[in-house]
């Protein structure tokens, strides 16, 4: 009786003292250490710990680290009509999703992720399919001609940007758009091109916002 | 950089800039191994307390000077994850309750189970969308503290086993309380604060806003969430864990802005487990015999990263070849090769971060990933069990080894008999017993095949197969990264995963922990002639070829069934 006692007594004892252990890891590992790192991020790098935030003419357009959509309203089915005076991003399955034609269809930033759709899956084949379609009609260019992102649906649904390729493919109709020179657009976009990082990080992309912005100024400067 | 540099730094082709990216990052690896590795072996080994280290004993009420023999230690490691487990259960059910919840409503049962036991096993699992579930309370002081602590935990376990071969005619394994502590306060708690400043400088999230509204470019404003990102992020990584603040985890440009960040990641993976390989060297008190052990793992970890890259920008698969690259699930600013680069070591280790989807991966890659996983994670693997599987796939080497020249087999100075191998062997059963076990039930019942997304595709059954397969090869092996076509957020899938997971998780370490007691209690044996000489490239040869034999043997029907199918088809 008393061996059993002792046992309890000791098992007792010890989920006493994990619980303790975890409680007082929780004070520094939960609450000392994010405030810490929150207080010195505010302090040192504002604009990035909130949100890389960017302003066109003293308004908020976005952060720069989110994709969004640029569309005119809705068609009858309630598939968004691509705007096409701006750059558009990649197609985006987010989650929930259950359109896989045409392409900016979601960018919501509250549903983060990918289509997971397998390489053998027939929906995604087919999405590829139109999608190519839609961008070699859209932008008078032969479907050899579009890259690969301007097909296919990023991992966070949110991608901020565009391959270089994209970006200049649509460079001419985005031009005609605005009725300014294409020439002039085709610079606005090689000037917006981010190589890779030190010369060999990633892959280098075009940040669509940014040259939305850049070139709406341009657009209204015309005016 | 201007247009001309931008131009000419484009001109580098993919595949070369991912092969300087794989350099770069082995670079900056080699210069932490010694200085790491030292430090930690410094850490486990110093008499001495700090006096923030004290305070936290007393709270405790452990004095942290006793030594433990296995039993005790594996009893603190139970009690401690169980309080885990009941406290991080308890916060995501009083959610809705409770300050800080975003307005986010309390976790439902089978729900709060599987993330409690996911991120208490070091999986992090997740059947839940960041985003859409979880508050600022139970994302930092829930989540992310068990993402140190369970760390803390395996590379405790990893190092009472070290000290099994080091120690000698001695049951004692060290203090559990005193390991756990040190390895959080003086390992991970510094390297993440300086990693996660270095992820805000690049542009990752870190405040706690409200969800507020952001303007859009076309006008009118979107929700969007704040959060504690970057301190989440950086543990995330270091601490092999892989649970991201959002849905889209290290896809999502709040947790993962730049290319520069995704190295970085990869990085902080990697670091601790690679050089937990010079920790045991030193404490074994020949360095020689960690380089072994590292080359096995830098042979495994190489070889995969080579194929992956190679089948991702082969991009096999009719949808990608239609598309003309393998960028579905991928972000522009990574691309293929320093996707392939992250999802060969997150699925390598323990950790199941993701900044590329791995469901829309080649079939062959998706195979790679299983594989990666169905090692046991151990080419470098999860923070100390990473290292404490590899040193048991090292005993079963040497034991083959023994039965091929007829000696009685050694490692490290100790002798591999019967009581060792029985308990290699038990190591070594579990997962693939969790994984096979749960993935034949789950083919049988009719709710269980209802979740499978990716039934549409060609040659139906076997990306469906390879979901399942990966959901359970993912929780049991304590990886947690997903073949997300497959909705897990069943009661179904929530309850048998997180089972997997915890089982998967701390039955090893049972196994682990009376390995080292029975290893510690041993008189040396003189190293002979004959003696098997460890730290030898053969040796490496050996155990590179023991772990592929044993997971190949393991696995093979599955895999077959599964991405080959649908990779041949």
């Amino acid at each position: 009786m008393t061996a059993m006692n002792n046992s309890v007594r000791n098992t007792a004892r010890l989920l006493t003292a994990g619980l303790r252990a975890l409680l007082v890891l929780t004070v520094v590992c939960g609450v000392l250490y994010p405030l810490v790192v929150t207080g010195v991020a505010q302090a040192a790098f504002p604009g990035k710990a909130n949100g890389s935030e960017i302003t066109s003419h003293g308004k908020s357009v976005g952060s720069a680290l989110l994709g969004q959509r640029y569309d005119k309203g809705t068609d009858k089915k309630g598939n968004p009509i691509p705007d096409l005076r701006y750059f558009q991003p990649r197609p985006s399955a987010g989650l929930g999703s259950n359109r896989t034609n045409g392409v900016n269809t979601q960018y919501d930033l509250q549903v983060s992720g990918a289509s997971n759709q397998g390489a053998t899956n027939t929906d995604l084949i087919n999405a590829v399919k139109e999608r190519k379609h839609w961008v070699a009609t859209t932008y008078g260019v032969p479907e050899s001609q579009v890259p690969a992102d301007a097909v296919t649906s990023s991992g966070s649904g949110l991608d901020p940007d565009i391959s270089p390729a994209y970006a200049l493919l649509q460079a001419n109709r985005v031009a005609k758009e605005n009725h300014l020179p294409a020439d002039r657009v085709q610079r606005l976009v090689q000037d917006h091109i981010q190589g890779r990082q030190l010369g060999f990080m990633g892959e280098p992309r075009v940040n669509v916002l940014e040259l939305n912005v850049a070139l709406r100024d341009l657009a209204q400067n015309r005016r | 950089m201007t247009t001309a540099a931008a131009t000419a730094a484009g001109s580098l082709s993919p595949a070369l800039a991912g092969v300087l990216q794989l350099t770069a990052l082995i670079a900056a690896l080699a210069l932490a191994y010694r200085p790491l590795g030292d430090y930690m072996a410094a850490v486990y080994s110093s008499p001495r307390h700090l006096r923030a280290e004290k305070i936290i004993y007393r709270c405790i009420g452990a004095n942290a000077d006793t030594q433990m023999r296995w039993p005790a230690y594996l009893r603190g490691v139970l009690a401690f994850s169980l309080a885990g487990v009941l406290l991080l259960y308890l916060l995501q059910r009083l959610q809705g309750h409770l300050p800080l919840s975003l307005g986010f409503a309390s976790i439902s049962p089978d729900q709060a189970f599987n993330t409690a036991a996911s991120f208490v096993a070091n999986t992090n699992w997740q059947s839940y969308s960041g985003e859409q579930a979880m508050g600022h309370l139970v994302q930092t002081a829930g989540l992310a503290v068990q993402n140190f602590v369970s760390a803390a935990t395996g590379m405790a376990v990893a190092i009472a086993l070290v000290r099994g071969f080091a120690r000698s005619r001695t049951g004692e394994l060290g203090n559990f309380w005193a390991d756990l502590v040190r390895g959080t306060l003086r390992i991970l708690v510094p390297l993440a604060v300086i990693g996660a400043l270095v992820l805000v400088a690049c542009g990752a999230l870190q405040n706690f806003s409200a969800i507020h509204g952001i303007g859009q470019f076309m006008g009118g404003t979107q929700q969007t969430n704040g959060g504690a990102v970057a301190s989440q992020e950086v543990i995330k990584e270091l601490g092999t864990n892989g649970g991201g603040y959002f849905n889209a985890n290290s896809a999502h440009p709040f947790e993962n802005p730049t290319p520069f960040t995704n190295l970085f990641e990869i990085f902080l993976i990697l670091v601790i487990p690679f050089s937990l390989t010079r920790t045991f060297g030193k404490l074994v008190g020949n360095v020689k015999q960690g380089y072994a052990v590292l080359a096995t793992m830098g042979i495994i970890w190489l070889g995969f990263t080579a194929l992956m890259m190679w089948t991702e920008f082969a991009h096999g698969g009719p949808a990608l070849q239609a598309a003309g690259a393998a960028m579905e699930g991928k972000e522009t600013r990574f691309g293929v090769g320093a996707s392939a680069i992250f999802s060969v070591t997150t699925t390598l280790t323990s950790t199941g971060a993701v900044d590329s989807f791995h469901s829309s991966f080649t079939a062959f890659g998706g195979g790679l990933q299983l594989l990666g996983m169905m090692l046991g994670e151990i080419a470098p693997g999860g923070v100390g069990s990473g290292l404490y599987g590899m040193l048991v796939m090292a005993v079963i080497a040497v034991f083959i080894a023994g039965l091929m020249v007829g000696r009685t087999p050694e490692y490290l100075g100790k002798k591999i008999g019967t009581r060792e191998i029985k308990l290699a062997a038990c190591y070594i059963l579990i997962t693939p017993t969790l994984v096979l076990g749960f993935t034949a039930a789950s083919m049988v019942l009719p709710d269980a095949l209802a979740s499978m997304l990716n039934t549409k595709a060609l040659g139906a059954g076997p990306h469906g197969f390879s979901e399942v397969l990966y959901a359970y090869t993912s929780g049991a092996n304590n990886n947690g990264s997903a073949f997300a076509g497959l909705n897990a957020n069943t009661p179904w899938y929530n309850t048998t995963i997180g089972l997997a997971m915890l089982l998967g998780r701390f039955l090893p370490m049972v196994f682990v922990l009376a390995l080292a007691g029975s290893l510690a209690e041993q008189q040396p044996v003189p190293e002979t002639a004959g003696t098997l000489r460890t730290e030898k490239p053969l040796f490496a040869g050996l155990l590179v070829g023991t772990i592929l034999i044993i997971t190949g043997l393991t696995y093979f029907p599955a895999l077959a069934l599964g991405p080959l199918a649908e990779g041949l088809s």
